[in-house]
């Protein structure tokens, strides 16, 4: 978000912020590779596109690193991973790996970091890629960001510069882990933007073994319980979303939100206050704490445009804002902004769209 | 059966303000509560005391201050409450936290054994999810994190079986206790504290515990020390490079300004107004 290069920090209270010679040999950039019966979640692939980026700056090799059971198709895994930019993948096979537990996947990502010691390891902020981040960055005792916006290598330092929102949002902040290796992060889902595949992209696969026994891990998976499809709001992957603030005052006003929405064939979003008063569900909600999205259309009626809610949506191609506020901050960020009051704007923003459509669908026929 | 509540004293964020031109957040009048994701694994932890009886400790690492959130979940109905305070821990990131909490952790459990260890999913103010599956590693614990139901404990035979939120669905995990979850939030809805609880709460000499009476065993591991994570700067948002276009319905008729707006955005971008044609079309 900011071009300013953030300051190498000071040493305080006596503690070292040299890298130690013997960390040195740290190399390479690696990235987590996430799968669910037999499909890689699409985050990995943004982080890959990512790690691209930060590879390149330093001059290094971008690894992914698969784990899973010998009957999943973790080869054609690798493979598409080679097409969204990794050169090599790291593979443990092995039945205790099949299906997610947090003992097997923490011993077998903690072992290849210390065997192979790449200097950067990034990770989805999902369920999965936070409870193995917090487990493997304790064992190895070195420095983890969370839920990073924003991933740039320090030219003073060469270390990882990650910016993430802080304070609930309302400020940002960069974290580098200096006198440690690996540098770890997570990036939460639909942050970074999804890199082109390249297929004919080829890369190495390095086996590994685990050194594990299903009777060595105590916790057992019972049971896999899949959300049912038919009422899940797929507002991450929305190509259009109507999102409603506080500025709609109330839920009966929320109702224009839905009303253009329809019209546009849109997802309805939500800020997190709209979200705590009960209008909408909280899978609704657009923000930090809630769904990052990356529609094509973003309108945002009766939104201030805190921090906490635009890093979950500046990633938008257009964005509408609707704000009886001039300064807002939301249209620092907009591409459109109109000053008015939003339940005087939306009905009639909804008719002209209606009309808009109308228009050119016959013209089309 | 005993079970220790982890919380953390947390500015209420819904009225933090940031400071327009300085960026510094101002604290002045800003009220500190209990992490309300933290709410989900005491009531949790209440819920499993009145079906099997046993004693539940809060712990929460923090100024002295803190000592008011931990007398808010003696109010709720917990039995005990230890925080842990000292200068030595300022400036502690996610690992030096974990490394004070375990330690405070093990201590509590050598007065009495502890069979669980709840956390909040994460903090409304680091919003890291780091501390809990810390703890565990430190401890040794089973972790179970985003756990959305406690199915069954069965303390005959030291088991637990829970639901646990993942990608996509849910898994149903089976562990041995002792063991760490950290509750998902909306699983549950704390209950109401009566009058006499509170006035016991107000009351209650919450134990203060300095790093020694933590058991912290390497002061490097603690506080800025035992940081490895470095804060470089703390900013504010930028504005995009290239400003809004601007119109507002004051200089022309809401009609106009909806028409002008829906004319740039499709003109600017066709394939937008092809695609909204063709769902449209549907």
């Amino acid at each position: 978000m900011s071009e300013a290069e953030p300051k190498k920090p000071a040493a305080r209270g006596g503690r070292n912020l040299e890298l130690p010679e013997h960390l040195k040999a740290y190399k390479g950039v690696w990235v987590f590779i996430e799968h669910d019966r037999g499909e890689a979640h699409s985050v990995s692939w943004e982080l890959l596109g990512e790690g691209r980026k930060l590879a390149d700056t330093l001059g290094v090799s971008l690894s992914g690193v698969i784990m899973g059971g010998p009957d999943e198709p973790l080869d054609a895994i690798a493979k598409e991973a080679y097409s969204f930019g990794a050169e090599a993948c790291y593979i443990i096979r092995d039945p205790v790996l099949k299906g997610y537990r947090n003992e097997p996947f923490t011993k077998g990502m903690t072992d290849l970091v210390n065997k192979y010691q790449p200097e950067i390891v990034l990770l989805g902020a999902t369920t999965m890629g936070r409870d193995l981040a917090g487990s493997v960055a304790t064992t190895l005792a070195t420095g983890l960001t969370a839920d990073c916006t924003e991933l740039r290598i320090d030219p003073a330092t060469r270390a990882l510069a990650a910016t993430r929102p802080t304070f609930g949002g309302s400020l940002l902040c960069t974290i580098m882990t200096l006198a440690y290796r690996p540098q770890m992060a997570t990036v939460r889902p639909r942050v970074m933007r999804m890199p082109d595949a390249d297929t004919t992209r080829t890369g190495t696969i390095i086996e590994d073994s685990l050194g594990m026994i299903e009777t060595d891990i105590v916790t057992k998976l019972l049971d896999f319980i899949a959300d049912e499809n038919s009422n899940k709001v797929n507002l991450a992957y929305a190509d259009i979303i109507v999102s409603g603030g506080k500025g709609l005052k109330n839920p009966d006003n929320f109702k224009l939100i839905w009303d253009l929405a329809k019209v546009l064939g849109a997802e309805v979003g939500a800020t997190r206050p709209v979200v705590q008063s009960g209008w909408v569900d909280a899978e609704r909600q657009v923000g930090q704490t809630g769904k990052t999205v990356r529609p094509k259309l973003y309108i945002a009626a009766g939104i201030s445009g805190a921090i906490q809610h635009r890093v979950g949506m500046e990633g938008a191609d257009v964005i509408i804002a609707i704000n009886t506020d001039p300064n807002a901050p939301i249209f620092d960020f907009a591409h459109h902004g109109i000053v008015g009051n939003a339940m005087q704007v939306l009905p009639v923003l909804t008719d002209t769209f209606r009309e808009h459509i109308a228009m050119r669908s016959r013209k089309a026929a | 059966m005993h079970i220790v509540v982890c919380i953390k004293q947390v500015p209420d964020s819904a009225q933090i303000r940031v400071h327009p031109v300085t960026n510094t957040i101002m604290r002045q009048g800003v009220p500190a509560i209990v992490n309300p994701y933290d709410l989900f694994a005491l009531e949790e932890a209440l819920r499993l005391k009145d079906k099997f009886g046993g004693k539940v400790t809060m712990l929460c690492m923090g100024p002295p201050q803190a000592e008011d959130a931990l007398k808010k979940c003696i109010s709720f109905g917990a039995d005990d409450a230890v925080l842990v305070t000292d200068r030595s821990f300022a400036g502690a990131d996610t690992l030096a936290t974990s490394y004070a909490l375990a330690a405070a952790v093990r201590q509590i459990g050598k007065e009495q054994k502890v069979d669980i260890v709840f956390t909040g999913k994460q903090t409304i103010d680091g919003d890291t999810a780091q501390v809990g599956p810390g703890i565990a590693k430190r401890l040794g614990l089973q972790l179970l994190t985003y756990v959305s139901r406690i199915a069954d404990l069965d303390l005959e035979n030291d088991t637990i079986t829970v639901e646990r939120r993942a990608e996509g669905g849910v898994q149903v995990l089976k562990t041995a206790v002792p063991c760490l979850i950290t509750m998902l939030e909306g699983t549950n809805e704390m209950r109401f504290a009566p009058l006499e609880n509170m006035i016991h709460a107000a009351r209650y000499p919450v134990r203060k515990w300095n790093k020694e009476a933590a058991g912290i065993e390497d002061v490097t591991k603690i506080g800025l020390k035992g940081s490895p994570t470095v804060v470089s700067k703390v900013f504010g948002p930028t504005p995009r490079a290239e400003k809004a276009l601007m119109q507002s319905v004051e200089d022309a008729s809401p009609r106009d300004v909806s028409l002008n707006v829906i004319q740039k955005i499709f003109t600017q971008h066709p394939t937008l107004e092809r695609d909204i044609l063709a769902k449209a079309a549907v």
